[in-house]
């Protein structure tokens, strides 16, 4: 049988500002070449409304379509792009506050979403994230429908493990109590959903993130003066907020310019709450003049930024998954990467360290810089192994997680 | 007649412990790691020594004992003697014990357990030198058959072997090199004159080193009658069966519970049930037949992987990288007559260095994985690399000295003059 899926999500590529976009149209890509019928439903955004109809993977021809998109009025916006909207840093009590109408968009989208599940025909529900869980619970209730659950972070992860907001945490442990299974997308995700949510473990799947070629690989490398002059350049790339670790990047960039002799160029791509911050404790390190901040960069300028640098450095704090790793690899660029991150318990093509490990991450950075042939292997092997984490396997376990929900409701009801 | 030759290598590295940028220049030493885990060389010889060599040490020598006409033969690495000596006398007595029996040969090997071979054949030859001058004092016996580390073997290698005076020299049966002929023969290499090669009978060795424990396999469980069968089944198309492996098989490699040393011990009974079965030492088998034809390897050949090629140790950037870079440095390593920066470049060049920088099946988990004692292939790297950039700063440093030294020594006598 050919299970339809309505999957709840809260942002699509292009539009999206953070990971969970990326994985929604890696996943939904491969769940079509799977047989699956997904119809995919979206929070309305108003301002992007004519490029809804690029999301639709009938318009360019090269896949096969089984899956078709909805979106409901609601002026939810995507919660990375903005994180004034979204939730800012109280700079008293250190605690990430959310906006009070976010919660009031999220409990909207679960209204809006009874009457989708009453329209709509299908056998399982697939929620992505905490802000479409409600709207995945509400159309249980509607059809009765099975409902997986998918982290892709958790309220902990996005406080850095310190003061997760009370009432989205409530709001994951309801949905939690509602759903059939959950999808965290890494152990360490497992961990913190069965420790700090009393999940039981046999109620969680892993399910490992993929990685898809950007649809615009040709673009070419950056920076070409100041790489003409042998300058190597490290980069960080990702939000500038502290689960991401960007203090440790700068501490970082000031430990090697003291130590090694060569030329060397730090960049941080990105935007966030710390951003002032980071540029501040650069100048007061007297390095500002090494560290080049560019503000955000997404799609062909990201690409870009990769194929330009000669090494990229993930030290996040908390990282559930964490894909640039591997987006990296794929303009043959090696990484650093945090073990606090999901993607190091499938990547071994990196150097790891711990986050706090100023000292492991300097000696890594300065002996890639030092020796071509270890930026060589790694960017070599680590391309190789990118191209084989596809889509494929996680949309495939997916399935048998489809089929598996499917079946057990379908024999306590029959 | 089927003789049985046994060989085992017995070799530990001084695994380099990790070593980081901020060690550089700072006096630091490479090889002496304390801490908890597997770069302590320490803890992994007492490891091996309680779990592998002590008690197989103890079963041979009993076996040798109750069969005279058993016989074996031990390669020891340099590097390897010099742990033993340092860290458990214990163990080095009772592998004397064993050649003490007259039963046991000594084969000769580079010091190192390097890879000098491909990168100078000066070093090469006084690293044998020096393997020689150490197996004559610690078990009062010259070696007469060398092997290369893992099995490394080309007709140049015989040919150079051959001139520093060795009668026999030891290679991997692999079926890539041997088509249609088996590898329970002699042969001869081309260019030389009287050394005979002996090729290890891979399919019967790796029967116990790297099968014996897996269910998976068909034959599991192996028992000594079923191995001896196939032995027998030689008897008639070949001459001497070589089963070349790893000491640490026993043991280490085969834990215990997987009844190894039970087999072990029934092993030489069984074989010796069949009348025209015996042992040879590799000394013995040259004796006793003669090659029947000559074997032609232009390109090297090793005991390692799938590949039987130089791949584990030089298939990607960072190894050949390293390993080129260290050889970059014999000059002026030598030229220090330093014995302490002499000595540590030297540790620097066994081959386990490189192999745990291989990145070949790095994915699979494979056995690279299994036997390294880092994180990683880019780990391991990282700290062969500050520990080269240290001892380059030594090597500066007692260049300065002697150049001083020498100008000292030239204004004095300017002086009387």
């Amino acid at each position: 049988m050919r299970p339809r899926v309505l999957m709840f999500g809260w942002e699509f590529p292009p539009h999206n500002s953070g990971g969970l976009g990326t994985a929604c149209l890696g996943l939904t890509r491969a769940l079509a070449k799977e047989e699956v019928d997904v119809t995919f439903v979206l929070p309305k955004r108003v301002d992007l409304k004519s490029d809804h109809t690029r999301f639709v993977f009938a318009d360019d021809g090269r896949e096969k379509v089984n899956i078709k998109f909805r979106k409901i009025d609601s002026i939810i916006q995507p919660y990375l792009t903005s994180d004034g909207y979204i939730k800012e840093l109280d700079r008293v009590t250190k605690k990430t506050i959310y906006g009070k109408s976010l919660i009031d968009e999220v409990k909207r989208y679960a209204q809006e979403a009874r009457i989708i599940a009453a329209e709509e025909d299908f056998d399982v529900i697939h929620a992505h994230d905490w802000l479409s869980f409600l709207a995945g619970v509400e159309a249980k209730k509607v059809s009765g429908k099975p409902l997986i659950l998918h982290f892709h972070a958790t309220e902990y992860d996005r406080s850095g493990g310190q003061g997760a907001n009370p009432e989205v945490f409530d709001l994951e442990t309801y949905s939690i109590s509602q759903a059939d299974r959950l999808v965290a997308v890494s152990g360490m995700t497992k961990n913190i959903l069965v420790d700090k949510y009393g999940v039981s473990p046999n109620k969680v799947e892993v399910i490992h993130n993929g990685i898809e070629m950007p649809d615009n690989n040709e673009v070419s490398a950056t920076l070409e003066d100041v790489k003409a002059q042998g300058t190597k350049i490290v980069l960080y790339l990702g939000r500038i907020t502290i689960q991401k670790g960007p203090d440790y990047f700068i501490q970082t960039a000031g430990r090697v310019l003291d130590l090694y002799d060569g030329k060397v160029l730090f960049v941080v791509v990105g935007s966030g709450d710390m951003h002032r911050q980071m540029i501040d404790q650069a100048a007061s390190m007297g390095i500002s003049d090494k560290v080049i901040f560019t503000g955000a960069m997404f799609g062909d300028e990201a690409t870009r930024m990769f194929k330009t640098a000669d090494l990229f450095v993930m030290p996040s704090v908390s990282e559930p998954f964490g894909l640039v790793p591997l987006e990296a690899a794929l303009q043959g660029t090696p990484a650093i990467i945090s073990k606090q991150s999901g993607i190091s318990e499938v990547m071994v093509d990196a150097l790891k360290t711990d986050f706090w490990d100023i000292d492991e991450m300097t000696n890594q950075i300065i002996n890639v810089l030092k020796h071509g042939s270890l930026q060589n292997t790694l960017a070599k092997n680590a391309l190789s192994e990118a191209k084989r984490l596809t889509w494929e396997v996680p949309a495939k376990k997916c399935v048998s997680l489809y089929n598996k929900v499917i079946r057990s409701v379908g024999s306590k009801t029959g | 007649m089927a003789s049985v030759c046994f060989y085992f290598q017995v070799h530990q590295p001084y695994r380099i412990k990790k070593y980081r940028i901020f060690d550089i220049g700072k006096g630091n030493e490479y090889f002496n790691d304390r801490s908890d885990c597997d770069l302590n060389n320490e803890k992994v010889l007492l490891k091996v020594a309680g779990k592998s060599y002590l008690p197989t040490n103890k079963l041979l020598l009993d076996l040798l004992k109750k069969h005279p006409e058993f016989k074996i033969s031990f390669s020891f690495s340099g590097v390897f003697l010099d742990q033993l000596e340092e860290f458990s006398p214990e163990t080095l007595l009772s592998f004397q014990e064993l050649v003490d029996t007259g039963q046991v040969e000594v084969l000769s090997e580079t010091y190192y357990h390097s890879l000098s071979f491909l990168y100078s054949r000066e070093e090469f030859k006084k690293q044998v030198e020096r393997h020689k001058r150490k197996i004559k004092k610690i078990f009062n016996v010259t070696p007469e058959i060398f092997r290369n580390t893992e099995l490394i073997y080309n007709n140049d290698l015989a040919w150079e072997v051959e001139q520093m005076g060795y009668k026999g020299i030891l290679a991997e049966g692999w079926d890539d090199i041997l088509g249609w002929r088996s590898p329970n023969f002699l042969y001869s290499t081309p260019g030389t004159k009287k050394i005979k090669l002996m090729l290890k009978n891979y399919k019967l060795s790796d029967d116990i080193a790297f099968r014996f424990s897996n269910k998976g396999w068909g034959e599991h469980p192996l028992t000594a009658p079923k191995f001896s069968n196939w032995v027998n089944a030689v008897n008639g198309n070949g001459n001497v069966v070589n089963l070349f492996m790893d000491y640490e098989t026993f043991g280490e490699h085969q834990w215990e519970d997987t009844g190894i040393f039970n087999f072990l011990k029934a092993l030489p009974a069984e074989l010796l049930k069949h009348p025209d079965n015996d042992f040879v030492t590799p000394s013995e088998a040259l004796e006793k037949y003669n090659t029947v034809g000559e074997l032609e390897m232009s390109h090297f050949v090793s005991w390692a992987d799938m590949e039987r090629d130089l791949s584990a140790w030089l298939s990607n950037d960072i190894q050949h990288d390293a390993i080129q870079k260290l050889y970059n440095l014999e000059k002026e390593v030598l030229a220090t007559e330093d014995s302490s920066i002499i000595e540590d470049w030297r540790r620097m060049q066994t081959s386990d260095h490189f192999y745990y920088m291989c990145t070949k099946y790095f994915n699979d988990g494979d056995v690279h994985k299994y036997f390294s004692p880092y994180d990683s292939p880019y780990e391991a790297f990282i700290s062969f690399m500050n520990a080269m950039s240290d001892l380059k700063l030594r090597i500066e440093k007692a260049k300065k000295e002697k150049s001083q030294k020498t100008n000292r020594v030239r204004k004095i006598k300017l002086s009387i003059t």
